[in-house]
């Protein structure tokens, strides 16, 4: 299978891969998919003022997968938090040109933004209750 | 050294420059059909098929005879198993074989099975994807009318104890056939010492051209008999109709004559560049594993699971050098390699294996470009994996709970 330019460049030279501290104020994790399915990817917002200011990722997984979670990171960085919630998979999908057997690699891109953020409001929240 | 690699040599084998020398003369001046019996352009190809059919036999100490051309594995493995449940259905329908068998063979039991026709008993394999003899022998029922175990495993290379198989078929009066795709050329084959009733093979993985193979049917001790699957012209015997492809089959007996002769001192260069890339690799990676037998099995093979990472991104990682890979995005089931998951290998370190395999043609400083080229992209992808990552944090894996999907 021939894999699109987009993909390729994001595989050779991923944007935003590494980690941030879990417990890092205003950091979010997102970690989705399995290893027996051959696809695990974490991501991670830091957002300051409602606004992401940074993001990394590591991936487990095919070219694609990699390449979808590498784009996730660059869209988020200076969304705000409702802005982020609105990526949807198809909008990777449409840049990466996937072809229909990689959808769920950015299904789980999706998945992975979802759960970062939501890990980030929880923390928030949390933090909110505690400051009360 | 020319780039793209070629290490697929599983997959198929480049052609033998030696072998297309002998074939091209059959393609426009000597273009008779082996049939014409009547006149010297059909004397002339069908001296050229008998030859071969020497050639071929004589590398698998078989009668000339005793050869019939087909297409390639797929059709002599759908002939020996379907003409043989043709023939004798009346002594029963019972067949066993493995689960480490090539899809040409698993998927013609699996049709015949579902259309009610046969009985089938898949034998499991050891760690090393081994068929245990005795399992056959325990497996036989008075109904059981063939046992077809391959020779070589594609995925792992792993060589089954064909002979001590063949011996227990022999003993039950029940035929033996043998996938041997992978082993003839490659590792010495006997049919006689072996026991072997029924032998798939094909050329193009022995450095000959693609679109022709053969089936080895015993005549002798016992007599095998198949019904053929095809109708027509009644070529090879009754066996196999349809015309010859005589330069296909010339380079064919060429391929075979060539293995014969250098079988010695390919299997020698073979295995010292296998046996470094290996020792390289492992030495430089934690967390590889070998799949399949350590000692046991076919010269240019070598399959190795890198934890962490996942195959797809390693052979897109190594684009200039050819390779496979049992994880499941490269396969078009989207399952990763059911030979390996039979071997008790993990989903996960399924994902992550890549295939090896070395051939004639390759050379040393070809092995030095791969074994940095792994140890580069496979540190890197761990650099990226989040597995790498927590297993590193003293995270057990198995402990985690993961939203399969």
């Amino acid at each position: 299978m021939a894999y699109s330019d987009k993909v390729v460049d994001h595989f050779n030279n991923p944007r935003n891969m590494g980690s941030f501290k879990k417990d890092e104020e205003g950091v979010g994790t997102g970690m989705v998919g399995a290893p027996e399915c051959g696809d695990v990817m974490k991501l991670q917002i830091k957002v300051q003022n409602d606004t992401i200011v940074d993001a990394k990722f590591k991936t487990f997984g095919c070219g694609s997968a990699i390449a979808s979670s590498s784009l996730a990171t660059e869209w988020l960085k200076g969304k705000t938090i409702d802005e982020a919630q609105k990526i949807k998979n198809t909008d990777i999908v449409q840049e990466l040109n996937l072809p229909p057997v990689k959808i769920h690699c950015s299904v789980l891109a999706e998945d992975a933004i979802k759960a970062a953020l939501a890990d980030y409001q929880k923390k928030a929240d949390g933090a909110l209750i505690d400051t009360k | 050294m020319k780039l793209p690699i070629f290490l697929d040599n599983h997959s198929t084998t480049p052609m033998d420059p030696r072998v297309l020398d002998t074939m091209l003369p059959y393609f426009v001046e000597k273009f008779g059909n082996a049939a014409s019996r009547n006149h010297a352009f059909g004397w002339a190809a069908e001296e050229a098929v008998e030859q071969a059919r020497k050639q071929i036999a004589k590398l698998i100490k078989a009668d000339p005879k005793e050869i019939v051309f087909t297409s390639g594995a797929t059709e002599s493995d759908n002939l020996a198993i379907k003409g043989v449940l043709e023939m004798y259905k009346e002594k029963g329908d019972h067949i066993i074989t493995s689960s480490t068998e090539h899809r040409a063979v698993l998927d013609t039991v699996k049709s015949l099975e579902g259309k009610g026709k046969a009985v089938v008993t898949y034998l499991p394999v050891d760690k090393f994807g081994m068929v245990n003899p005795e399992d056959v022998r325990k497996a036989i029922t008075d109904k059981t009318i063939l046992i077809s175990i391959m020779l070589a495993n594609n995925e792992i290379g792993t060589i089954n104890p064909v002979k001590e198989i063949g011996k227990i078929a022999k003993e039950k009066g029940i035929l033996f056939h043998c996938d041997a795709t992978q082993g003839v050329g490659k590792i010495p084959v006997d049919v006689q010492d072996m026991g072997i009733d029924l032998m798939s093979f094909t050329s193009h993985k022995m450095y000959g051209p693609k679109g022709v193979g053969a089936l080895y049917v015993r005549k002798k001790n016992p007599r095998v008999r198949i019904a053929a699957q095809m109708d027509g012209g009644g070529h090879e015997r009754g066996m196999r109709s349809g015309t010859l492809p005589v330069p296909l089959i010339v380079g064919f007996g060429k391929a075979c004559e060539l293995c014969e002769q250098e079988m010695a001192k390919d299997t020698a260069r073979l295995i010292a560049m296998r046996d470094r890339l290996e020792a390289s690799i492992m030495k430089a990676l934690e967390e590889s594993y070998l799949n399949g037998h350590p000692t046991n099995r076919l010269p240019g093979n070598l399959n190795i699971s890198f934890a962490y990472v996942e195959g797809e991104s390693l052979l897109m990682g190594m684009k200039d050098i050819a390779l496979s890979s049992g994880s499941a995005c490269t396969s078009a089931t989207l399952e990763p390699s059911y030979v390996l998951r039979a071997l008790g290998v993990g989903t996960e370190l399924a994902h992550s294996s890549i295939r090896f395999g070395l051939g004639r043609f390759n050379q040393d400083d070809e092995i030095d470009y791969t074994i940095k080229k792994v140890i580069e992209i496979v540190t890197k992808l761990r650099e990226m994996s989040p597995l790498y990552e927590m297993a590193k944090e003293g995270v057990d894996l198995k402990s985690v709970q993961w939203a399969a999907h």
